[in-house]
């Protein structure tokens, strides 16, 4: 669901199909009948936005099934590894009891000095919180703070330790988890789920089936998903939606099984592990904001650190990041330099800031490697970019972003004239990706060295260059500088020039060794000693580590594991440990401690991982010298769990980190090591998956009175330029979902350029349906204009039963959709599909809602 | 000399990427058609439309649709067949098409005098003129790569291993094991072009199909050009040419007549 795999990720969909001849079957749930869907065993049509229905669906069905109430197999997972017997704060109300908001719903107000979050609404989340015991006694964090304790920071974390959560194992408690999310789903029945996505009643009752049957001790069911599932205005919610389901399932940390995010680029998951995001710091550390309690290190540290989980490092990962950023200047009476570090001032996303463009504050932009004039609200993107005084293209071609002011669509039918737009335009020639050294960070967190294999024509550099003497430059400008705001840019360690007699791969170039070498982290004292992996992290500045989650990809000076290709020997089980290096400790399945039973022992033969080896002779601690007990975790992955903790360890009374968890806790990163059904923290927009309808639809919530979700963003709101239809407006009746095609790539940079590629999809098209078709008086390949409230677009059309009309609510409602790859540049062009999508979005990580809205189709 | 390689095309796997195409125009150095500026074809995904001199690989889309998301869509690629018995060889005039020690079938580009004869003579449509080349031309099976061991260039960029190259012996069994399996699951799947003793000998480039010929393109029944030979000559040829080349075609025409008459 929500990712149409043998399109977008074929190569990857090469194992799917492996799986397939070994007899596993595939399902595709999509509003398209897509080449994912011809290969599968079964297709089921959804209308676009209702994934959380037909998840919750499958949740109710799954627990009021005979199967899982009669396999024991699923309580003793659920009982012990999530945290259904946890019991909820009283005062919680459910979406049941507020006719579709939770507890604790408030207004949001924009702040002056950056009003561009777009939040709807905020939650205060105080009632989704665990009913507690009282805490221990010990240390209070206020005063541990104003009196600077530490490093070590254990104090400080161990001050953050809350009272014991309440439990009921018998799941009976009314205000448990279980029966609050049993109470949740209750009205998700087979029958909602056919009104509401439009998907036939006995095909959906035919995956809850086949799902049921293909998990349990011996089997495992997967769900792959990709970008389908995080364009929406609750798409977090989704994936959240289908871990929960899986969690019940028991198919979580263990082999075959899981919730599988499908990447789109290369290294898309490099870019978000060592961040091009704005709103966290290298391996997933929440950048310090100016909204939150960061005003200082150990505030920092108070309000980001889970005591009680593998994040109670933190202070270790945090601190050992910053003596990366700032170097020697990074010292224990100075914080590390903290008070240095920049810190947000709220939604930095793109849309944010290209809403606070269009209002003309932002002067410059640096655009590497996208596309935005074809991107999100394409018109509205492009107005936002004429307000800007400089911007910087670095790409391979003049793509469209790097013509807009002379070839744009407004600029060709007079609605802008070229005079008026004062932005000056710089435009850097780019290599491609076989022109230099560096690494991929796929979608399994796997990371693989490459060399370069090509020399890059012309003036072409790379984009480690551009950042590289960007870096030096600026800091030669701003070396003379008293000024307070630029010494933490003239204190930034900034050294990976190759070592004298390394000859550069083009002149200028840095070592791209020396970053990979920086983000692994070493001894301070001696940057040669690298760390072997992230246990070895320090709180007082004696190692230096940019990104935590990457420790011990190169954990000697010549050991670059991520450069290692070496299979497993066919027909041996195995997770090809040797094969590149992924994050977390080369570890390929998470979580993966909740693939052994609470002994310790594998579920079942067939599904063995890793396990629990009691008899395993331990050597002594190298350290200590002491004698480490018999017993180790073993198999065929890296255990996700302290390598020699017996699965009947208690927690440590006082213990923080790992030491807080039994040896029976395998999700090692939650406060209390349980899969979370219920969320009681992280998300802004409410502690259980939620049907809302998209920003833009044509039927009223059938669930609920609150039609859409409470707490989502829309950003510049009621401006010209950011239009949207209101519910069920007749002059835009249909379901528009935007797509890639296995032909291009994205916004088509890197296929609409090249010959080979333009010749296999040669133009912009719409798919629609043979009714809508009949209906319209449109004939296969005759032009269309489709239109939304954001501006219309010109393309053919492609009419066939792969798409079609559902019956939603009672209504019948056509679906159609556009692949989004085309623009007026390169060899194969086409309109701004995106200038149809709008600047709406995810609450908690801001991404638009490009996979539905609504439209109006007619024949040109 | 090796023994017999091709390829086993099995379309139940294909998920239509169209890798081959663009694996074999990069190893063969083939250009677009008008250098990609095209228009859309309207026929599904398919945008290429057939085998040419520049299409050496070809993706088929085929929609079996009896209403909205009720039917299935089918994909293939498609390739020159490297017939055991290849009208192509059979009517080139200057001996440009050869058999290979790896029993396929290739154009020597540099004795090809562009008479068209083989474009007819292929029951499957598989070759063309190279307008670049001014010559015919279709797969090699990557000829230059099986000469230094490598496998042909679409094969090794197909990502589910619909497109699978090997000895064809090897090929055929696992193509029997597929069918066997699919068959067992219900699926009406057959071979086409698996059979030595069906129509041309076999074919050395061979599929797995779940529907009949006709619906991917491909002829039930294909003919050489030999059996046409009696009837379009006897008007304007002299008999005793005719009869010198109906007795070299006979001995051909025998082992045909052995053969039963479809490849389904």
């Amino acid at each position: 669901m929500g990712s149409n795999m043998a399109e977008c990720h074929p190569v990857a969909f090469r194992w799917p199909m492996k799986a397939k001849l070994n007899g596993a079957k595939l399902i595709h749930v999509d509003p398209r009948f897509t080449r994912t869907s011809a290969v599968s065993d079964l297709h089921v049509p959804i209308r676009a936005g209702s994934d959380i229905a037909f998840l919750g669906g499958l949740i109710n069905y799954v627990i009021h099934s005979k199967r899982w109430n009669a396999d024991p197999f699923f309580k003793e997972f659920v009982v012990n590894y999530t945290n259904a017997a946890t019991i909820i704060n009283p005062e919680f109300k459910d979406t049941e009891d507020m006719d579709g908001v939770f507890s604790g719903l408030a207004t949001f107000a924009e702040p002056q000095f950056w009003p561009y979050n777009g939040l709807l609404g905020r939650y205060d989340a105080a009632t989704w919180q665990y009913q507690r015991g009282p805490k221990a006694p010990g240390p209070v964090t206020k005063d541990l703070i104003a009196r600077r304790a530490g490093p070590p920071f254990d104090d400080l974390v161990r001050s953050l330790k809350p009272g014991p959560a309440e439990k009921d194992p018998t799941l009976q408690h009314p205000h448990c988890v279980f029966q609050i999310l049993k109470h949740h789903f209750s009205r998700y029945t087979p029958e909602m789920v056919e009104q509401v996505c439009g998907s036939p009643k006995e095909k959906f009752i035919k995956v809850a089936e086949m799902l049921l049957e293909n998990s349990g001790r011996d089997r495992t069911s997967a769900f792959a998903y990709a970008v389908a599932w995080t364009q929406h205005t609750y798409g977090v919610q989704m994936i959240g939606c289908c871990a929960l389901l899986q969690l019940l399932l028991g198919n979580i940390g263990r082999p075959g099984a899981g919730v599988m995010a499908l990447r789109g680029h290369a290294a898309i998951q490099g870019s978000t592990d060592v961040p091009t995001l704005y709103h966290s710091i290298h391996g997933y550390m929440n950048a310090p904001s100016a909204l939150r309690p960061h005003e200082t290190l150990r505030d920092y540290m108070a309000a980001e650190t889970s005591p009680t989980s593998y994040y109670g490092n933190l202070p270790k990962f945090l601190v050992s990041y910053l003596k990366s950023v700032y170097g020697p200047a990074a010292t224990a009476e100075n914080d590390f330099g903290y008070d240095w570090h920049p810190k947000i001032l709220g939604d930095h996303s793109h849309i944010a800031t290209f809403a606070a463009m269009a209002e003309g504050k932002v002067k410059g932009m640096v655009c590497v490697g996208q596309n935005p004039a074809t991107s999100l609200n394409g018109s509205a993107t492009r107005l936002a970019m004429r307000e800007l005084e400089w911007m910087v293209v670095k790409d391979n071609w003049l793509t469209e972003t790097a013509t807009h002011w002379y070839l744009g669509p407004e600029v060709k039918d007079g609605a802008v004239k070229v005079g008026d737009i004062k932005t000056e335009i710089f435009f850097f020639p780019s290599t491609q990706i076989a022109e230099y050294d560096g690494s991929f960070t796929n979608t399994q967190r796997m990371l693989q060295w490459h060399s370069k294999a090509s020399d890059a024509p012309g003036d072409c550099r790379t984009d480690t260059w551009f950042y590289h003497n960007l870096a030096k430059r600026l800091k030669k400008a701003y070396a003379g500088s008293k000024l307070s705001r630029d010494q933490g840019w003239n204190n930034v360690l900034w050294a990976f020039d190759p070592d004298p007699g390394v000859k550069p791969i083009y002149p200028g170039e840095p070592d791209a060794l020396k970053i990979l070498r920086e983000i692994n982290g070493y001894q301070t004292a001696d940057p040669k000693q690298h760390l072997k992996g992230f246990a070895e992290l320090k709180d007082d500045g004696s190692t230096t580590c940019a990104s935590w989650i990457y420790c011990g990809c190169f954990p000697a000076w010549d050991q670059n594991l991520t450069a290692r290709r070496e299979p497993d020997p066919p027909g041996v089980p195995g997770a090809h440990l040797k094969w590149g290096w992924a994050w977390p400790a080369n570890r390929r399945v998470m979580y993966n401690r909740a693939s052994a039973d609470l002994k310790g022992n594998p579920w079942s033969e067939r599904k063995r991982w890793v396990w629990w080896d009691a008899s395993f002779v331990n050597p002594p601690d190298p350290k200590t010298g002491k004698v480490v007990p018999r017993g180790k975790w073993v198999g065929y992955d890296v255990p996700d769990c302290g390598a020699t903790k017996a699965p009947d360890a208690k927690p440590k009374p006082d213990g923080i980190g790992l030491d807080a968890l039994s040896g029976a806790q395998p999700f090692i990163m939650r406060a209390d090591g349980k899969g979370w059904l219920f969320v009681p923290a992280g998300l802004v927009d409410g502690p259980l998956p939620t049907h809302y309808e998209p920003h833009e639809s044509p039927v009223k919530n059938l669930l609920y009175k609150q039609q859409s979700s409470p707490v989502h963003k829309l950003w510049a709101p009621g401006k010209p330029y950011n239009q949207i239809a209101a519910v069920g407006d007749p002059k835009f009746p249909y379901v528009i979902s935007t797509y890639r095609l296995t032909e291009h790539y994205l916004a088509g940079a890197m296929s609409r350029w090249l010959p080979w590629l333009s010749e296999l999809q040669p133009e912009l098209f719409i798919e629609l349906g043979k009714d809508l078709a009949r209906e319209k008086g449109i004939r296969n390949l005759d032009w269309v204009i489709i239109t939304s409230p954001r501006g219309h677009v010109r393309a053919k059309a492609l009419v066939t039963d792969r798409i079609g009309v559902m019956n939603v609510a009672g209504k019948r409602i056509h679906h159609v959709g556009m692949p989004w790859h085309w623009g007026w540049m390169g060899l194969s062009t086409g309109d701004v599909v995106n200038d149809l999508t709008s600047w709406v979005g995810d609450p908690n990580v801001s991404i638009h809602e490009g996979k539905a809205f609504v439209c109006n189709v007619e024949r040109a | 000399m090796p023994e017999a390689m091709g390829f086993f095309t099995d379309t139940t796997v294909c998920i239509g990427c169209k890798a081959c195409e663009v694996a074999c125009k990069e190893w063969n150095q083939l250009p677009a058609e008008n250098g990609g500026i095209r228009e859309l074809s309207g026929d599904s995904y398919d945008n290429t439309r057939r085998l040419d001199g520049i299409h050496w690989r070809h993706v088929r889309f085929i929609e079996q649709f009896s209403g909205p998301y009720n039917g299935r869509w089918l994909m293939m690629s498609d390739v020159c067949k490297h017939c055991v018995q290849a009208g192509c060889i059979e009517v080139c005039p200057t001996g440009a098409i050869i058999r290979t020690e790896f029993d396929t079938v290739v154009i020597q580009s540099d004795v090809c005098n562009g008479c068209r004869a083989c474009i007819s003579a292929c029951p499957f449509g598989v070759i063309d003129i190279n307008a670049v080349a001014g010559t015919a031309q279709k797969c090699t099976l990557c000829y230059d790569r099986l000469k230094v061991g490598l496998e042909p260039a679409c094969a090794k960029a197909c990502p589910t291993d619909s497109i699978q190259f090997g000895p064809i012996t090897e090929l055929r069994a696992r193509a029997q094991k597929r069918k066997d399996q699919l068959r067992a699951q219900g699926v009406e799947a057959q071979l086409y072009g698996a059979d030595p003793q069906g129509p041309l000998g076999g074919l050395n480039s061979f599929y797995l199909l779940v529907d009949e010929p006709e619906v991917y393109g491909l002829p039930r029944n294909p003919k050489l050009p030999s059996r046409n030979l009696k009837q379009s000559t006897s008007f304007s040829v002299a008999s005793a040419a005719v009869l010198g080349v109906l007795a070299l075609v006979g001995l051909r025409k025998r082992r045909m007549d052995e053969q039963p008459p479809s490849l389904s």
